[in-house]
């Protein structure tokens, strides 16, 4: 008890040099928590937003099938298993057929992707009923905000699109649009046309077809799919999104590191100074009988204590400033919509338990190690030494 | 004078056509002798059909934003094997493009010295902005083995005379489900063709506004190709020069090719 109380009147004493390490460090912990928080609160968002409107609960792809290769889609399509059309007749999946196109806004030839949706469909997120039941001969097809701005086309608009069929001989027609969506999800949007799928099969010549299937969330049981699909899970689908949430975790962590070592290195030059001009202090506690753990003790905890006012600060801080930015969230550049992932139009931060307590936790731990550091030389002082002031 | 009316009925008759067009393959009719479409094709086979050869070509393509001229050497060997090689501008030159098959190797010295791949619905895309896709400057297919073709009338067609066949594919894997060509009756070159889609609609069309005759075959001098979907205004193809029958290496169609 004598040394806290002793460590707290010290500390006190030295009076704005500790209020200024303890303001620094309060600042670094809710600067951590408050991007950490957007960081997690941006990979909920992109997470969310890709299996409710892209990926489902999980898919199958035909075996040739690959997103990132154009040249794969041509060839990468044939009829479900048996066990996959059961999983589709119980609407547990839903097909997809993929096929390149060229569409002509305006009379300007621009790659686009023709996607096959069953309208009925309640997997994903995509409002695909405004496909249903449309009038005229013109195919129906929907599109996303992106890509309608890209092409400059509005609801009501045709387009002409060229596409091969199955055996690579060119067709062409018109589409109607006749819906746009406002989708944050860029995979659904930039550069594709949604139509009917039983539409698309006959354009292709490719009855009963599909070149990748979307699963419904949390079916019990993932079926064989047979020689010529593979089931790809979430997490596989996922992969890219974490991997970006992963990079930039990376980087954030080496801004929260040269923060966090700036607040340190303040704490650290306090204490070496506090030693080197407390050693006649020192000599006196020692001669006094006080033990030189007891000692090391009382300036380590001096360094410490500047950790514990910093997180007491910082809550009296960050409580208002982090509640606020999770009540109303930060509004998102339009621009960072061209980033190819899902970005909400506001961002919501998530503040966890565990994000807010091992930040404090890393924050109390390293100021304490820090605190250590200098005041180790105390062990090798010689009280007489200390009491002239002089080097040991 | 009843003979003269009769004689004078029977040739307004035939001239009228009331007695219908002739099927193709019959080759008697008004006029003289009709070819049928499948020698009409095979007579442009023997022009445009090359087993080797090296042409020098000029393209002009006529875009929205401008003209732009790219030239270009090109060693063709077989069916559908070629290099092609770009000359000008600077910025395309050093470039090459390697068809075998359907295959197409597209070879980038610069910046970064890439070979990118292209085949299935790429091969008919269209080339560095033109009208003219890979395809429509690789290709040596004979019609006679894709089309059968029908004969569907006469025509004067820039001053010469033209028969008009309408072609059918019958190959599953031709990029044209149709084509109506104007095919002069002398030279035997198809001065002009409509290329359709499987739904009827125009995709393409082009022309030939001038022709020379080297080694005794006809071959198109200057060539108009344009993409019908599209607003731009064509692009021109002209042959600066051809050799035919001229010995090609192997090892210059193969990739590591590309790179010498």
């Amino acid at each position: 008890m004598l040394t806290i109380r002793l460590a707290f009147r010290n500390i006190m004493g030295a009076g704005l040099r500790t209020w200024l390490n303890i303001i620094v460090l309060a600042l670094v912990l809710v600067m951590i928590i408050w991007v950490q928080g957007l960081i997690d609160g941006m990979r909920e968002y992109m997470i969310t937003a890709e299996i409710n409107a892209n990926l489902g609960g999980g898919q199958f792809w035909h075996r040739d099938y690959d997103p990132y290769d154009p040249l794969s889609y041509e060839e990468s399509h044939a009829p479900p298993s048996p066990a996959l059309q059961e999983l589709i007749t119980r609407g547990e999946a839903t097909p997809i057929l993929v096929a390149p196109a060229a569409i002509y806004p305006e009379g300007r030839m621009q790659s686009a992707l023709l996607k096959g949706i069953d309208p009925t469909q309640e997997i994903i997120s995509i409002p695909g009923r405004v496909l249903e039941a449309q009038d005229g001969d013109a195919i129906p097809a929907l599109i996303g905000a992106q890509m309608a701005k890209q092409t400059k086309l509005g609801v009501g608009d045709y387009v002409t699109v060229r596409w091969r069929d199955a055996n690579g001989t060119f067709d062409a027609d018109d589409v109607r649009i006749v819906e746009i969506m406002h989708t944050p999800v860029p995979s659904i949007d930039v550069g594709q046309i949604w139509i009917p799928i039983e539409r698309l099969r006959i354009m292709l010549q490719t009855p009963g077809e599909a070149s990748l299937l979307l699963l419904r969330k949390g079916i019990p049981e993932i079926p064989e799919g047979g020689d010529a699909w593979v089931h790809r899970s979430l997490d596989y689908l996922l992969k890219d999104i974490l991997e970006i949430i992963r990079f930039r975790l990376v980087t954030s962590r080496i801004i929260y590191g040269l923060l966090l070592f700036m607040g340190l290195l303040a704490i650290f030059d306090t204490q070496v100074l506090s030693v080197w001009r407390r050693r006649k202090e020192i000599g006196t506690l020692m001669a006094l009988g006080m033990e030189r753990d007891r000692v090391t003790g009382l300036f380590t905890f001096e360094g410490a204590l500047h950790g514990i006012l910093a997180v007491a600060l910082g809550t009296v801080i960050g409580i208002p400033v982090l509640y606020y930015t999770f009540a109303t969230g930060l509004p998102v550049p339009e621009m960072m919509s061209d980033f190819g992932v899902a970005i909400p139009q506001r961002l919501y931060p998530s503040y966890g338990i565990p994000l807010i307590v091992g930040t404090a936790l890393v924050v109390l731990v390293s100021v304490t190690v820090v605190s250590f550091l200098p005041v180790s030389r105390i062990t090798k002082l010689k009280p007489t030494d200390a009491l002239r002031g002089g080097r040991s | 004078m009843k003979s003269v009316i009769v004689f004078t009925v029977v040739v307004l008759v035939l001239a009228t056509g009331v007695w219908g067009r002739v099927p193709p393959g019959v080759n008697d009719t008004i006029g003289g002798p009709w070819p049928t479409g499948e020698e009409i094709m095979r007579r442009i086979d023997e022009n445009l059909v090359v087993e080797s050869a090296v042409s020098r070509a000029t393209m002009i393509i006529h875009g929205r934003s401008g003209t732009r001229t790219i030239t270009s050497k090109a060693w063709r060997k077989g069916r559908n094997n070629s290099l092609v090689e770009y000359l000008s501008p600077p910025r395309e030159k050093g470039k090459k493009m390697l068809r075998l098959g359907d295959k197409i190797w597209n070879y980038v010295p610069e910046p970064n010295d890439r070979i990118i791949t292209i085949s299935g619905h790429l091969l008919r895309q269209a080339v560095m902005g033109s009208d003219l896709s890979y395809e429509d400057i690789t290709e040596n297919d004979r019609l006679v083995e894709r089309y059968e073709a029908v004969v569907t009338g006469e025509e004067q067609y820039e001053g010469r005379p033209c028969w008009v066949i309408g072609m059918t594919a019958t190959a599953k894997d031709v990029a044209y489900h149709s084509r109506r060509v104007w095919v002069d009756k002398e030279r035997w070159l198809p001065l002009k063709e409509e290329r359709f889609a499987k739904s009827g609609r125009l995709l393409k069309t082009t022309r030939i506004t001038e022709a020379f005759q080297v080694e005794g075959r006809w071959y198109p001098k200057r060539m108009i190709f344009k993409d019908m979907l599209s607003r731009g205004n064509g692009t021109d193809y002209i042959i600066e020069s051809i050799d035919f029958d001229v010995q090609i290496l192997d090892h210059m169609l193969t990739k590591a090719a590309l790179r010498r």
